[in-house]
C-alpha cells in the first residue's frame, strides 16, 4: 500500500442521473490504485454509492469530500436539500419517501442508509430541515488487530 | 457453474459482445430495487431483473456480480450497453418473465446462499 494523505472533493448535482455514481466509482479506483484490499474497497464503494445517490435523488446539490490516509478513508457528503426531519426513522430498513419516478429507476427500497451503516466503521448524520444534510463515514484501511 | 453454460442451456441472448463469459457463477438474486440488490446479492451472483436504468451497471460493478439477466426481452439503451461493456458486466436477456427465468436457474442448481 502506498502512503501519503490524499484528499479532494467531488461536486454532485441533484437529479443528474446520467452521471450517477461517478464520484463513487472514481473513489473506488483511487482506493484500488493504493492497493487497498478488495473487501474493504467493496464495503467503501457500497457506502459511497448509496450516499451519492441519496444526494442526487433528494438534494439540489452536494459536495463529497474525501480524505484517504494509510489507515483510513473518510467521506463527508454535505448537501443542500430538504434535510431529514427524523433521522432514526430514515435509518429504518424499508422507510422511504422516494417519489414514483425515482422508484421507477430502481431506488426507494429504503435500504440505502442501512446499507451504509452495515458497511462502514463509523457513520454520523446531521441534518437541518430546509437546509440540508451532512453524512460522514469512515472505514479503516488496515486490517484490525 | 460457468456463466457460458447457463447462457447455452437457457438459450439466453448476450447483449454485450466481447466480454468474458467464463466466470464462475456463485448464486442468483432477483430484484428490481437497487439497494436491495446492494444489500443482499453476493460476489459472483447473476442478477435477474426487469430494471434497465443506467444505475444497474454501477450496482453490478460495485458488488462484483457475474452478469445481469434482463427478463421479458427488456432492451437497454446504447449508453447503458456501452457502460456495461466498459465496466465488464455481461448483459444477458431472456424473452421469458422473471418467474420462469428464476425457476430454470433454480432447476440448474443455482441458489441464493
Ligand atoms: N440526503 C438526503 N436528503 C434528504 N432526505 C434524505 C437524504 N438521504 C436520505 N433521506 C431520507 O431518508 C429516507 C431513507 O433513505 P435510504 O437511502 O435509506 O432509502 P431510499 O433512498 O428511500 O431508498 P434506497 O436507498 O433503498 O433506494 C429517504 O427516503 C429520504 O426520505
Ligand atoms: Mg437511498
Amino acid at each position: 500500500m502506498t502512503g501519503g494523505a490524499d484528499e479532494g472533493v467531488y461536486f454532485i448535482t441533484g437529479k443528474d442521473f446520467t452521471n450517477a455514481g461517478a464520484a463513487s466509482s472514481s473513489l473506488k479506483k483511487l482506493l484500488e490504485d493504493r492497493g487497498v484490499p478488495a473487501d474493504i474497497v467493496r464495503r467503501f464503494s457500497i457506502a459511497a454509492f448509496e450516499a451519492e445517490m441519496n444526494a442526487i435523488i433528494y438534494a439540489v446539490a452536494g459536495m463529497m469530500r474525501y480524505s484517504i490516509t494509510r489507515d483510513m478513508v473518510k467521506v463527508t457528503l454535505q448537501d443542500m436539500g430538504p434535510g431529514i426531519p427524523d433521522i432514526s426513522l430514515a435509518m429504518t430498513e424499508g422507510y422511504s419517501t422516494a417519489p414514483d419516478y425515482i422508484r421507477e429507476m430502481g431506488f426507494g427500497s429504503g435500504m440505502g442508509l442501512p446499507n451504509i451503516k452495515k458497511n462502514v466503521d463509523h457513520m454520523t448524520i446531521t441534518s437541518v430541515v430546509g437546509e440540508g444534510t451532512t453524512l460522514e463515514f469512515d472505514i479503516a484501511l488496515s486490517p484490525s488487530p | 457453474m460457468k456463466l457460458k453454460d447457463i447462457i447455452d442451456t437457457l438459450e439466453l441472448q448476450v447483449m454485450t459482445p466481447g466480454l468474458n463469459l467464463d466466470t464462475e457463477v456463485t448464486g442468483g438474486y432477483a430484484s428490481d430495487l437497487l439497494s436491495d440488490v446492494i444489500g443482499h446479492a453476493k460476489e459472483g451472483f447473476v442478477w435477474i431483473t426487469f430494471q434497465v436504468h443506467l444505475n444497474i451497471i454501477a450496482v453490478a460493478s460495485l458488488k462484483g456480480l457475474a452478469a445481469i439477466i434482463l427478463v421479458n426481452s427488456r432492451a437497454l439503451d446504447e449508453a447503458t450497453l456501452k457502460r456495461a461493456i466498459a465496466e465488464g458486466i455481461p448483459i444477458i436477456t431472456s424473452p421469458l418473465p422473471a418467474f420462469e427465468v428464476v425457476g430454470r436457474l433454480y432447476t440448474l442448481g443455482l441458489r441464493c446462499p
